[in-house]
């Protein structure tokens, strides 16, 4: 049994353009079981975000349909923790009672936040930890490094346990080695705590370092083209992008990726 | 030339020094009369003359205005919630509020007269009517403003509209409306001096339309150095409120 199943799934944005069979994403299928981590690649505006919306139930199908978890979705799921490219975190919450907003607002932590605050609170403090910000706590996201926002940001996707993480180009606007650093720190966090990840991305290398799965997507309309496993052995080490075989399935899929861009030009005509 | 915090901190007073000797100057060398242009000495003079009429014309227009931009941030909040929550009511409201806003105030004062006649009405809604609109428009634009992205992340937890607005899009747009009070406090004097010259019977505005048609020109002019003071200290009231209640959207000036 799968625990996010895709059958077919098609998304007009309205009824316009539904009506004139205008899709951000066409046909997809995807099975991903449970603790996968899967990553989708594919250019820009090529419906990734869409995707998202679908999986977490921001977005209904026009066609098709999708089950997470052994149920049809039928609206937000709070069973997902989302992050972005942009940290957004609130400028006037200190970084732990930024990673502590969620609670405040998804059951059942709700209606238990402040008699429990301080057992949350302790939890919160243990993820900032766990991915290197123990002792930044109490400062403000501004005070931060592009990257520690990132891992604030990310704590704040994982703090009230979700079983799917989704990630929208996390780490698009930080420096390489900032990058690789996180690329390892959300290796050992799915590896500790086994949630499902869906990871939108343009980088390949990430992609191939970190996922079981990856999905090359063709842009408008949206579809998955090729799927490839990835069958390196974890627990991976980043030595490990520098070796022939790793390259060898960055080159394979940067090949997909040309050739969806030379259909791409001829497409619109 | 090295500029220190210590000449920053006192530049105000050195232009307002220069400017009063400047001004004393040039009355003194043209040898203008009193009755067309006094001097900063002449209308100190007035302040010493008149100190209970004044402070009490002061006093007056004082808690006017303050009643009316009590209510200008009651109305000028409660619109910009609407508005800014909401994108119907703000295709629907805002054509009709920036066209209410470009009627010149002293335009409908005479009216208010009529609807209520001489006395604290008109001017607390004058005050009122003129500095409500920046409110709004601020407090708007800081909920509308909100990043897709967070409220993405917030919907998944199944967050309500009004979970976002009061955890998210009222902190956000309060250093709009600090700013937008800074601005309001000074637009609500204008408006209370307007209709106390208009159709008032007391208050700061009343004592220099008096004044004046009376040739006291350095008594009008004592009238506009306190309308002017109290607006500089109300204004100045707001910035520190602004600067302590909402340091971190201020952090480039902070620290240094």
């Amino acid at each position: 049994m799968s625990f996010v199943d895709f059958r077919n799934v098609w998304l007009a944005y309205n009824d316009e353009l539904l009506a004139q069979g205008v899709f951000a994403v066409e046909d997809i299928s995807l099975q991903m079981g449970a603790g996968e981590f899967i990553a989708i690649v594919g250019p820009s505006g090529c419906g990734k975000s869409t995707f998202m919306k679908l999986t977490t139930g921001l977005k209904m199908p026009s066609k098709g349909s999708i089950q997470i978890n052994g149920a049809p979705v039928t609206g937000p799921l709070k069973i997902s923790g989302m992050a972005f490219q942009a940290p957004s975190l609130l400028p006037w919450r200190t970084t732990l009672d930024n990673v502590l907003l969620p609670l405040e607002i998804v059951e059942p932590y709700r209606s238990s936040f402040k008699s429990k605050r301080k057992e949350y609170e302790a939890k919160a403090r243990e993820l900032l930890r766990s991915v290197g910000l123990g002792g930044y706590e109490e400062n403000f996201p501004w005070q931060l490094s592009g990257g520690m926002q990132q891992r604030a940001s990310i704590c704040r996707a994982l703090v009230h346990e979700p079983k799917m993480l989704l990630l929208d180009e996390p780490f698009g606007a930080l420096d390489a080695f900032t990058r690789e650093e996180l690329w390892c720190i959300l290796r050992d966090l799915q590896a500790a705590q086994k949630f499902n990840v869906i990871l939108v991305t343009h980088d390949l290398r990430e992609s191939v370092f970190l996922a079981d799965t990856v999905y090359v997507m063709s842009k408008s309309p949206g579809r998955f083209v090729v799927t490839r496993q990835i069958d390196l052995p974890r627990p991976r080490d980043l030595e490990i992008t520098y070796t022939p075989e790793f390259t060898d399935i960055v080159h394979e899929l940067r090949g997909h990726i040309g050739a969806i861009r030379k259909t791409g030009v001829v497409v619109p005509q | 030339m090295k500029i220190t915090r210590r000449m920053e901190r006192w530049s105000p007073l050195v232009v307002l020094a220069a400017v009063l000797l400047l001004w004393q100057a040039v009355v003194v060398l043209f040898g203008i009369p009193e009755f067309i242009f006094p001097s900063p000495l002449q209308i100190a003079q007035q302040f010493g003359e008149y100190t209970g009429p004044l402070l009490e014309a002061a006093w007056k227009t004082f808690w006017v205005t303050m009643l009316g931009f009590g209510i200008s941030i009651v109305v000028g909040v409660l619109l910009g919630f609407l508005i800014g929550s909401s994108r119907l009511a703000y295709t629907a409201l805002y054509p009709l509020m920036v066209a209410f806003n470009a009627v010149p105030k002293a335009a409908v004062v005479p009216i208010l007269v009529v609807w209520f006649g001489i006395g604290l009405g008109p001017g607390v809604l004058t005050a009122f009517l003129i500095s409500f609109f920046p409110i709004t428009v601020n407090i708007a634009t800081g909920l509308a403003t909100l990043e897709p992205e967070l409220e993405d992340v917030l919907r998944v937890l199944g967050a309500r509209r009004w979970d976002v607005l009061i955890k998210v899009g009222l902190p956000r747009s309060m250093p709009y409306f600090y700013g937008s009070l800074k601005i309001a406090i000074t637009l609500a004097f204008v408006g209370t001096v307007l209709a106390e010259m208009t159709a008032g019977d007391s208050g700061i505005g009343y004592l220099m339309q008096t004044a004046g048609s009376q040739q006291r020109m350095s008594l009008a002019f004592a009238g506009l150095v306190t309308i002017g003071a109290m607006a500089m200290a109300m204004y100045e009231l707001f910035s520190w409120i602004e600067k302590r209640t909402t340091g971190w959207a201020h952090r480039g000036t902070q620290g240094q």
